[in-house]
């Protein structure tokens, strides 16, 4: 028999519900290539073998019953931002030290209502905090790809690095993430895989470790299109319990992949085009021109003028809310307690030795800029201009453009502990420029992997959308992926 | 707007993160570094803009006020660092 871990959940689905494999035979192919792998990537942080063969019994037995459901046997890596009763769950943060939820997600809740497998819970940047990976708690993960000829080691982008790295080594068939500046989308570029950050409000964000809660949104990371899909419809839903989910049934996303582009409208905006990007990077983005052209779209260039201030003013929002959502780590109702000789000593001890600097810095910003005097001149301001980004975007829909396209990021992966990125959180903080508009609109996001670099690096094109239009994203994006084929990392590990 | 570190001393106090002499320094480099680069806000014209405070326009969904969960005492303490008969148990505040 083929090596099962080589199925994309489409086919392990078809293959499951044909019974040609059973769910057990899967989920164990899978817990072997994680136990031989991840030392040597470091993609899981928790892995519970147990809990996935009793799943992937129960789903055998379903499928027996002819009872199977969407996701049925289909084995699945969790970020560790997830909420899963009885597991692991400290968004790869220390000051979470032994954190076990008594409840469980509801994006997970849906994941396993539809029969899919939890193989364990996946690395990421501390409290999605990064770009590369680099801030977990629990080191770095490796990226499986490396350059031509080279044996560095590479980050697999961040926040969401253990997804992508775990989707693009096969430790998994498919992946959680969460995506609050670009932390889906950019380690699925960097990966070979495909990431989408839909729409706000369309995936539950109840049972998440929140970052910042306006611009939080849970996706998933996968093989190709088809598995995004997929994933996509199991995982959103509206739900009670988080008041901005929306009320809009979720559609059949798998159902519009195949769809012929004839009349779409395509932006391709200006600002896009950004000093210093590589020129691999633009050859890239004008082959995607071509592709879209070729399959009956039609192009036009727009301009979405404020871009330029999407990130600064990300980087007031989001650490403002993250120094809020934050304060509840205290040393009192969960995690880790250092103790001190009184009771702000105690959180002050227990704060200090529980965040990494990354997740310090961002405190210390939203606190800064939250604080008394400063307020209107930073938040305010970064609202304001916030609300132009959307009205930007607003436009452009508005004169008929159906999808935007722009490249993913603005680099392929690069080295672990790069010194230069090292030395300078806004050089890293860049990473996110073609990405982060998007959170900042609440809009849906795809990244579609559409080449190598002439070192061998996967790069990807990023489709933005309407919202709640992540049908045509994911009809746009197959285009992309049938025009480029699909980007095996060669194995190492 | 640059800050100094007593600026940065007194954001950690606020921010309830205990900071060494040496962490108070490498911060206000850094802060600095962040500071400057979301400066190029100011040069943007927002007269007559609205902040925005929803992100998708939606009615803040409401329900009954009435009990729908609870009674899980020991689910919420199960995580704490030290608790007692289902209370969270914190060093003394009041002499």
């Amino acid at each position: 028999m083929t090596d099962l871990t080589a199925l994309t959940i489409a086919e392990a689905r078809d293959q499951l519900k044909a019974r040609a494999i059973t769910a057990t035979e899967l989920t164990s192919a899978y817990l072997k290539a994680i136990e031989t792998a991840n030392g040597a990537l470091n993609a899981y942080i928790a892995v519970t073998p147990e809990k996935a063969l009793d799943m992937a019994k129960a789903s055998d037995a379903r499928l027996a019953a002819g009872k199977a459901g969407a996701l049925e046997g289909i084995p699945l890596g969790i970020k560790d931002l997830f909420g899963t009763e009885g597991i692991h769950t400290q968004a790869c943060s220390h000051i979470l030290d032994g954190f076990k939820p008594h409840y469980e997600s509801t994006v997970t809740a849906n994941l396993w209502a539809d029969g899919a497998v939890m193989l364990g819970k996946l690395n990421m940047d501390e409290f999605a905090m990064g770009s590369s990976n680099e801030s977990s708690y629990y080191g770095p993960v490796k990226n499986p790809w490396r350059a031509n000829g080279s044996n560095a080691d590479l980050v697999p982008g961040g926040s969401s690095g253990g997804s992508a790295a775990a989707v693009a080594a096969r430790l998994c068939a498919g992946a959680t993430a969460t995506d609050t500046g670009g932390s889906i989308r950019q380690p699925a570029a960097f990966t070979g895989t495909v990431g989408i950050k839909p729409t706000y409000g369309r995936c539950s964000r109840w049972g998440i470790v929140a970052f910042a809660s306006s611009l939080d949104q849970a996706g998933p990371i996968a093989r190709d299109v088809r598995d995004a899909a997929i994933l996509l419809k199991s995982m959103a839903s509206v739900d009670t319990k988080d008041t901005t989910s929306v009320d809009i049934a979720v559609p059949d996303y798998e159902s519009i992949i195949g769809k012929p582009l004839t009349g779409l409208k395509i932006g391709i905006p200006k600002e896009y085009r950004v000093e210093g990007m590589p020129e691999e990077i633009e050859k890239l983005w004008l082959q995607g021109i071509a592709w879209l052209k070729d399959a009956g779209a039609s192009i036009v260039d727009i301009s979405l003028p404020h871009t330029k201030y999407a990130l600064p003013a990300y980087y007031i929002v989001a650490p403002a809310e993250a120094s809020s959502n934050l304060a509840r780590y205290d040393g009192v109702r969960y995690g880790l307690r250092v103790p001190g000789k009184d009771i702000v000593d105690m959180y002050e001890r227990t704060r200090a030795s529980g965040f990494g600097d990354e997740v310090k810095r961002r405190i210390m910003i939203g606190t800064y800029v939250l604080s008394a005097g400063y307020y209107d001149a930073y938040y305010l301001q970064a609202q304001k201009v916030r609300t132009l980004i959307k009205k930007d975007f607003e436009d452009v829909f508005h004169a008929g453009v159906d999808a935007i396209l722009t490249p993913a990021t603005p680099s392929a992966a690069f080295g672990i502990a790069d010194q230069d990125l090292a030395s300078d959180p806004v050089k890293m903080y860049l990473n996110d420029i073609f990405t982060v508009t998007v959170n900042m609109a609440g809009l849906p996001g795809i990244a579609v992997p559409a080449g190598l670099d002439s070192r061998g690096l996967p790069l990807g094109l990023q489709l933005i959308g309407r919202p709640f239009d992540e049908e045509t994203l994911f009809q746009t994006a197959y285009v992309i992926e049938q025009a480029a084929g699909r980007f095996n990392a060669p194995k190492w590990w | 707007m640059s800050v100094d570190i007593s600026t940065v001393k007194r954001v950690a106090r606020l921010a309830r993160i205990a900071v060494s002499e040496d962490d108070a320094t490498r911060m206000t480099g850094e802060l600095n570094a962040i500071l400057g680069f979301v400066e190029q806000l100011n040069e943007v014209d927002v007269a007559g803009v609205e902040p925005m405070t929803s992100v998708t326009p939606m009615a803040m969904k409401k329900r009954r006020d009435v009990v729908n969960d609870g009674g899980k005492a020991a689910d919420i303490v199960a995580n704490a660092p030290v608790t007692e008969e289902n209370f969270f148990v914190v060093p003394k505040v009041v002499e």
